[in-house]
């Protein structure tokens, strides 16, 4: 029972109150808004600010705990990936609808034919990898937030504007999953 | 510093407009930065564990197929909300003694940023099947291609910075 806690998968029951309780213990701790994608601001603030505006600011006074989170990220990472874990449950019917653009297996954490130095090289993996990820940057820091900040901070305050950004997140979600990845993977490009 | 270089009407809201006590500056408690380690570590090793940073689990998500993910951000939000209530009604102070900043911002129409970037955001999300905490996430877990993924994504918010001016804003 509890070597499966550290090796199975988590039920949502389990991991979502602990993620949200990160952010009233981020708040007694220092007052601060819990909130991951400021890391790239950053980021882009302490190697490449030039002379814009949008990174004129103090990132180690206003960035220096997320930053020390992001790496704490990583290392949390390389420890669960040690541990030998049995995968997660995903539904059949999400694994037919995989199967049916062509992607198999969904063992391990991402499909593995594409998330690869390989899989990169390839017009769809550049497109998921280099193209998704632009997307994630300029769209997060356009809308003040991503997951954490909005989906998470941002709707425990009650906020619409979060509220709001999420319906953004879900219509972009939808348009990718329904649209482009059939057309990314189904022979489109 | 960081105030002055702010702009004020600028997207940042949440970064400028709190709620809560300001507390006499000379109060403040010098920040430690190993408890953000340990909450990183923790929420690494918990997104890993439930899937959070799995693609299947968000494709699972965006084609409705699973509860999971919609059970851990709705249950992480219930949380989230009944802290941040705590904190408001008993007028909680920080550790630290900095002021308290939960978002107070409010929403006027169109709020372009909010859905535009938003949906620019969820575009990427499908895609990358991974936001900024799981990008950190999945480079430990041994996916070292997200590297690539979030040199993109610094490139995505870089390109932001420079266009934002000519970007709409609420």
């Amino acid at each position: 029972m509890i070597m499966e806690f550290f090796t199975g998968p988590w039920p949502w029951y389990v991991a979502g109150p602990l993620i949200g309780l990160t952010v009233p213990l981020v708040y007694l701790y220092s007052g601060r808004k819990w909130g991951i994608s400021s890391t790239l601001r950053d980021v882009c603030a302490a190697t490449l600010p030039r002379d814009l505006e949008y990174f004129r600011y103090s990132w180690r006074n206003r960035g220096a705990w997320r930053l020390t989170m992001a790496i704490g990220l990583v290392i949390g990472g390389l420890i669960a990936g040690l541990m030998t874990t049995t995968g997660q449950p995903i539904s059949p019917a999400t694994q037919a609808d995989l199967a049916a653009i062509g992607i198999s297996s969904v063992d391990g954490l991402v499909p593995a034919e594409i998330f690869t130095w390989s899989g990169l090289a390839t017009l769809p993996g550049f497109i998921m990898i280099i193209g998704g990820g632009f997307l994630v940057g300029f769209g997060a820091r356009y809308a003040n937030g991503c997951t954490s900040g909005h989906a998470i901070s941002g709707l425990s305050a009650l906020r619409v504007t979060s509220l709001v950004a999420v319906l953004g997140f879900f219509a972009g979600g939808l348009l990718s999953t329904h649209v482009l990845l059939p057309l990314i993977l189904g022979g489109g490009f | 510093m960081d105030q002055v270089t702010l702009n004020p009407a600028s997207a940042d809201g949440t970064d400028d407009q709190t709620a809560g006590i300001k507390p006499d500056p000379a109060t403040i408690r010098p920040e430690r930065l190993w408890p953000y380690l340990l909450v990183g570590v923790v929420l690494g090793i918990a997104f890993t564990r439930s899937g959070v940073i799995s693609w299947f689990r968000i494709q699972e998500m965006f084609r409705f197929q699973s509860i999971h993910m919609y059970g851990i951000i709705g249950s992480a939000v219930v949380v989230g909300a009944v802290g941040i209530q705590l904190i408001k009604r008993l007028e909680a102070r920080s550790v630290t003694n900095r002021p308290i900043e939960i978002p107070t911002e409010t929403f006027t129409a169109p709020g372009w940023q909010y859905w535009l970037g938003g949906t620019v955001f969820g575009l990427g999300w499908g895609l990358l099947g991974a936001c900024p905490g799981p990008i950190y996430v999945l480079f430990g877990n041994g996916v070292t291609v997200m590297a690539a993924g979030f040199l993109s994504a610094l490139a995505g918010v870089w390109t932001y910075g420079a266009l934002r001016h000519r970007l709409p804003h609420s």
